[in-house]
């Protein structure tokens, strides 16, 4: 633990570089106009003291270039600092197409991670340093948030919803992961760590501590054991009584009432537990709820199997008019043995 | 006792307190409590915000106390979140939001409009009513345990999990909602309605342009987080799941309900305290304000700009990346009309004829901590800035900053300016300096070192934190120390003051204005004969004694 | 009949300022409903875009009858309000009580019906809680339809009681003579208010009973 006065903490991302850029430069231009008016203030109160009680000050207005002058000088200077921090915030919620997905829960007060491999943690979090990282949280009680000051991010995580953010870690360490949203008694010991690994190191540890079964193919057993097979894959010869789900995530869905919308996660989590809020165009509405039937987690799983079908051979596996913040992954074929990526 | 206070007339005659003056009109409990003076109601108000002010700092002193260590050590982890809530509460619905308004704004605003009274005394009365039953309800809250939601109120820990006493502490603070509305209402009508002859818009001083862009969000504002807070209360009591997904509702659209009025209220917090400075820095530079058009149409661009910004407090919370683009630019340009405010007074320096006497010690404060204070708020709209610094100590500086270094310091500088004509006394001056000082010596120790936690990390309402962030949090502690022995000295010597200090003239700084057209302290009626007003609100060309706003009255 | 110099308060000029402040005040009050109101409507809003087959399926099963009849007992109060502010201006004293009192009944009958509709729908388990039944596709979020609904017409119902008891409070001063041509500002003021009241009914008649109202 360092105990000297450091200013900035540790930098450990690409995105914390740009956010450090960010604020130097603020840090400079607040720093000239707090000096400056500071710096005028001082000089103004002795350079223009009264002299004699009766005195008076000089009847002058300020002419309009001035006042237009410093208008708009401040607000170019805002609205040039409002656009560079508008791209990197885009790019936070803007995950590249190789970006791992991992699942976050947060819950009064812990952190549980899933990582794709099946590993699970709490409070702390292994990655791989130079890989993307894309993290698709929800929370199972208030909202939490997901900090970690290394990669200067941050994310609410909301219980009903799906959030995501990502990252890529660029040097090893050990980092503060705290959460950001006021969440009762222990708030603030809802804390824990992101441990960034040279991937050798990686691929050790993930070994190393009880892998268990991918996420996917957790998903894949809770298809099976929940009976959604029966509607949605029915064996050949028995009746379709709902949509395929294979090449759904990421394409424009047309409703029932009329709307289109977009296969997202919340839009798959929000099927299972509230079915009739969103029927598919040309299906009854039969779908029971698994409201009080499935955790987090298990929802966390089965989104995660759903989102690996691949659409079936000669159509197109869509990402149609898709504006999520998924950097969807093309699914690959049904369960094998888990890999460490 | 106390040096001289130079006034920048000619030495008056041994001096008396008027004969009869609102303060002596009548006696006994009932003349107060029943009154529809605007001036007595002013100071009940001036009571009752007081006792709520000590009261969060205390809460606030308990807070920075437990912050010396790492470790919770002080109190519990509970007890810890109990503090914050409920310093934030008091803080912001019994003192922020009320103060300026409620105290020097009934007091000034029809004095300086050359009324004898606000347009609805009662109203004003029932306003304070309204106030201390807000006020009963929030302390039940207190008493009886308190309320650990954070005075945000987020759904559905406050709705659902929180087992503190959210449902009387929200129903507190609907009920102060409406003394804050009825106190708008009051305004608005007063200023559009009762002006002396010859009072146009453009002959208004600084100071009313200001609380009526206030009242403008007071009025549009309040209601919203009245009815927010009675769902709150509603789905707690009733389980009906407006905001909670276990029910179906949404936590986000809590948030946008919340912060629409809760941006506006810190608008609320700040312009009066600028329509202060406004005439601080007129009057101790003896100059009309630079640019009083510009300044008063900049108080009102603040207000209405300030109803589109919400959503800068959502950046990280689930709203879609296109709203968030558009509040962060929005919130540029409503920085832009503060910015050039702080331009304009710093203008009306040059070429001033400057005293720096105790209030004009707090105006240049203002300016100087509000700059700072809106400046780390122009970057808090920053996008990717935000994501680091939200919810961290980085976002609680910038707001102390603007609240306590802002509008504190713009209350005590028009307590400080308008207490001869509100009490009739002067208070000692090396004291009130001291007290100036220490308050801003005190404060920037305290918050500064804040906004370097936050950049390192340290989240707020943290009970507990890393050891590291250790240094910073204990010369935040001793800076509170030294604040709060600051805010003490004004308590005592105004008290004081009251019994003891010297007699003050009419005008004691040599000012112009309406309110120093009449004694100090003034009449009941304010006014022997109304004002006809022929001349601008800052007209120092000649000797402000001898040419006052209009012809001088008895 | 002579200026009322009692009417005149000590810090007005004159009988003028004194309407036209007061006049303006109400208008400023009423902005300030309309703010209040304003984050109900939001929240009606957000969810039935959210849940529209819950909600029209909801909206489906109200009394759109008492609704109806409701709309025109409210318009009715609004022309006898109105009514008595004339008899004021043409100096009918006996008018103005009875208006007065027309404009009370009517808001009681409003109040009479819509106990009805609530003791209707707490008999259907509509009502919002741990006892809540709906038979239909969606009864989650067709019971937020239902919460919204309680706390909308809960809360305008509550400013209809509200402006009865203030038309109360006026009886004994209009009986008294009080209001006459020139000055009967009170009863205009209230009458503002009650218009307002009307109005809000007005929305929520069809966001809250039509608009599930047409066949799938």
């Amino acid at each position: 633990m360092r105990t000297q006065l450091p200013l900035f903490p540790q930098a450990a991302s690409l995105n914390a570089h740009h956010v450090d850029l960010l604020t130097y430069v603020w840090l400079i231009v607040s720093g000239f106009f707090s000096l400056l008016i500071a710096g005028l203030i001082l000089f103004y109160m002795v350079r223009y003291r009264r002299r004699s009680p009766g005195q008076v000050g000089v009847e002058q207005a300020a002419p309009l270039w001035l006042e237009i002058a410093w208008s708009a000088i401040p607000l170019a200077i805002n609205l040039a600092m409002f656009g560079w921090g508008a791209k990197v915030y885009f790019d936070l919620y803007r995950p590249p197409a190789n970006a791992v997905e991992y699942f976050a829960i947060g819950r009064q007060w812990m952190w549980k991670f899933q990582h794709p491999e099946g590993n699970r943690e709490i409070n702390q979090l292994h990655v791989p340093v130079g890989q993307a990282v894309k993290m698709t949280m929800t929370s199972e009680d208030v909202i939490h948030s997901f900090y970690v000051p290394a990669f200067r991010l941050k994310q609410d995580v909301l219980p009903g919803r799906y959030t995501t953010v990502w990252f890529r870690p660029d040097r090893p360490g050990t980092y503060h992961l705290f959460c950001a949203e006021y969440c009762g008694t222990e708030h603030s010991l809802m804390i824990g760590s992101v441990v960034v690994m040279e991937p050798t190191d990686y691929e050790a540890w993930l070994s190393g501590s009880r892998p268990g079964v991918s996420t996917v193919d957790s998903g894949a057993q809770l298809f099976q054991s929940l009976a959604c097979v029966t509607c949605h894959a029915p064996a050949p010869g028995m009746p379709a009584r709902a949509p395929r789900l294979e090449g759904l995530f990421g394409r424009a869905v047309k409703l029932a009432d009329g709307r289109t919308v977009t296969a997202d996660d919340n839009y798959i989590r929000e099927s299972i537990l509230s079915p009739a809020a969103k029927v598919t165009a040309g299906w009854e509405p039969i779908m029971p709820t698994f409201q009080g039937q499935v955790t987090e987690e298990q929802l966390v799983q089965l989104v995660a199997y759903v989102k690996s079908l691949a659409a079936p051979a000669g159509e197109a596996a869509g990402t149609g008019g898709a504006a999520g913040p998924a950097g969807a992954r093309a699914a690959t074929s049904p369960p094998a043995t888990p890999r460490p990526r | 006792m106390d040096t001289a206070n130079t006034p920048a007339v000619e030495p008056m005659p041994e001096l008396e307190l008027p004969r009869t003056n609102y303060l002596n009109a009548a006696y006994g409990p009932r003349s107060w409590l029943f009154t529809r003076d605007h001036k007595r109601i002013a100071i009940l108000y001036l009571a009752s915000v007081t006792a709520f002010f000590a009261l969060g700092g205390f809460f606030a002193l308990l807070i920075r106390l437990e912050l010396l260590t790492p470790e919770g050590d002080l109190v519990g982890p509970d007890t810890y979140n109990k503090l914050f809530t409920m310093h934030g509460i008091v803080m912001v619905f019994f003192f922020l939001i009320p103060s300026i308004p409620a105290v020097l704004g009934n007091f000034l605003v029809p004095l300086m409009i050359g009324a004898k009274d606000l347009a609805f005394p009662k109203l004003n009365l029932a306003s304070w009513y309204v106030y201390n039953l807000g006020a009963i309800f929030t302390l039940w809250s207190i008493i009886h345990g308190g309320v650990d939601t954070g005075w945000t109120f987020y759904t559905p820990f406050s709705t659902t999990y929180s087992n503190s006493y959210v449902v009387s502490a929200a129903l507190g603070i609907f009920i102060a909602g409406f003394s804050s509305i009825m106190t708008g209402l009051n305004f608005i009508v007063t200023i559009h309605r009762l002006r002396a002859p010859g009072l146009t818009w453009f002959r208004l001083p600084l100071f009313l342009w200001s609380m009526y862009a206030t009242s403008l969000i007071m009025v549009l504002g309040t209601p919203v987080i009245a009815i927010t807070l009675l769902l709150v209360a509603a789905e707690r009591v009733l389980h009906l799941g407006i905001f909670d997904p276990a029910l179906g509702g949404d936590p986000v659209l809590y948030q946008h309900l919340f912060w629409f009025y809760s941006h506006p209220a810190v608008y609320i917090m700040i312009l009066p305290a600028m329509g202060v400075t406004s005439e601080l820095v007129a009057a101790f530079s003896r100059r009309a304000v630079v640019g009083y058009r510009v300044v008063a149409f900049a108080s009102v661009a603040i207000a209405v700009l300030g109803f589109l910004v919400w959503g800068h407090h959502m950046f990280v919370a689930g709203e879609s990346v296109y709203a968030a683009t558009i509040f962060s630019v929005l919130s540029m340009l409503v920085a832009i009309p503060s910015a050039v405010k702080v331009f304009n007074w710093t203008a009306t320096l040059y070429g001033g004829a400057i005293s720096l006497e105790t209030p004009m010690l707090y105006a240049l404060g203002f300016i100087g901590l509000f700059t700072i204070g809106g400046l780390t708020g122009v970057m808090v709209a920053t996008l990717g800035f935000d994501v680091h610094v939200h919810d961290t100590y980085f976002v609680v500086a910038h707001f102390h900053y603007i609240m306590v270094g802002g509008a504190i310091m713009g209350y005590m500088g028009g307590l400080h300016y308008w207490w001869p004509k509100i009490s009739g006394r002067l208070y000692p001056v090396f004291l009130s300096r001291l007290a100036a000082l220490l308050i801003f010596v005190g404060f920037n120790l305290t918050f500064f070192p804040q906004f370097i936690l936050g950049y390192l990390g340290m989240p707020r309402r943290y009970w507990s934190y890393p050891p590291e962030f250790q240094v910073l949090n204990v010369l935040s502690t001793a800076g509170a120390s030294v604040l709060g022995l600051g805010y003490l000295l004004p308590a005592a010597y105004f008290i004081w003051s009251m019994r003891y200090g010297k007699l003050s003239p009419a005008n004691p700084w040599g000012a112009v204005g309406l309110e120093w057209d009449t004694d100090s302290p003034p009449p009941t009626h304010n006014f022997d004969v109304t004002p006809i007003v022929t001349r601008g609100p800052y007209d120092y060309g000649q000797q402000p004694a001898l040419a006052p706003q209009e012809a001088p009255v008895g | 009949m002579a200026s009322h110099p009692t009417a005149l308060a000590h810090h007005f000029d004159n009988l003028e300022q004194q309407r036209e402040a007061s006049t303006f005040g109400m208008w400023v009050f009423l902005v300030t409903e309309i703010m209040f109101f304003g984050g109900l409507f939001t929240a009606y809003a957000v969810y039935r875009l959210r849940y529209q087959e819950a909600f029209a399926a909801a909206s489906n099963s109200l009394l759109t009858w008492a609704g109806s009849i409701n709309t025109a007992v409210l318009i009715c109060s609004s022309l006898t309000m109105v009514l008595a502010v004339r008899s004021a201006q043409v100096d009918r004293r006996k008018m103005i009580v009875l208006f007065l009192c027309l404009t009370i009944l009517l808001g009681a009958v409003f109040l009479g019906i819509k106990a009805y509709e609530y003791r209707t729908e707490w008999q259907e388990h509509h009502f919002p809680g741990a006892g809540f039944r709906f038979a239909g596709p969606d009864p989650r979020h067709a019971e937020m339809f239902f919460s919204i609904y309680f706390c909308m017409t809960g809360l305008h119902a509550l400013h209809m009681i509200i402006g009865m008891s203030v038309l109360a409070a006026l009886l004994l001063p209009a009986w008294r003579g009080r209001y006459n041509p020139e000055w009967h500002n009170p009863l205009e003021c209230v009458g503002l208010y009650w218009h307002f009241v009307d109005i809000v009914w007005i929305f929520l008649l069809p966001l809250l009973y039509l608009f599930g109202a047409h066949p799938r």
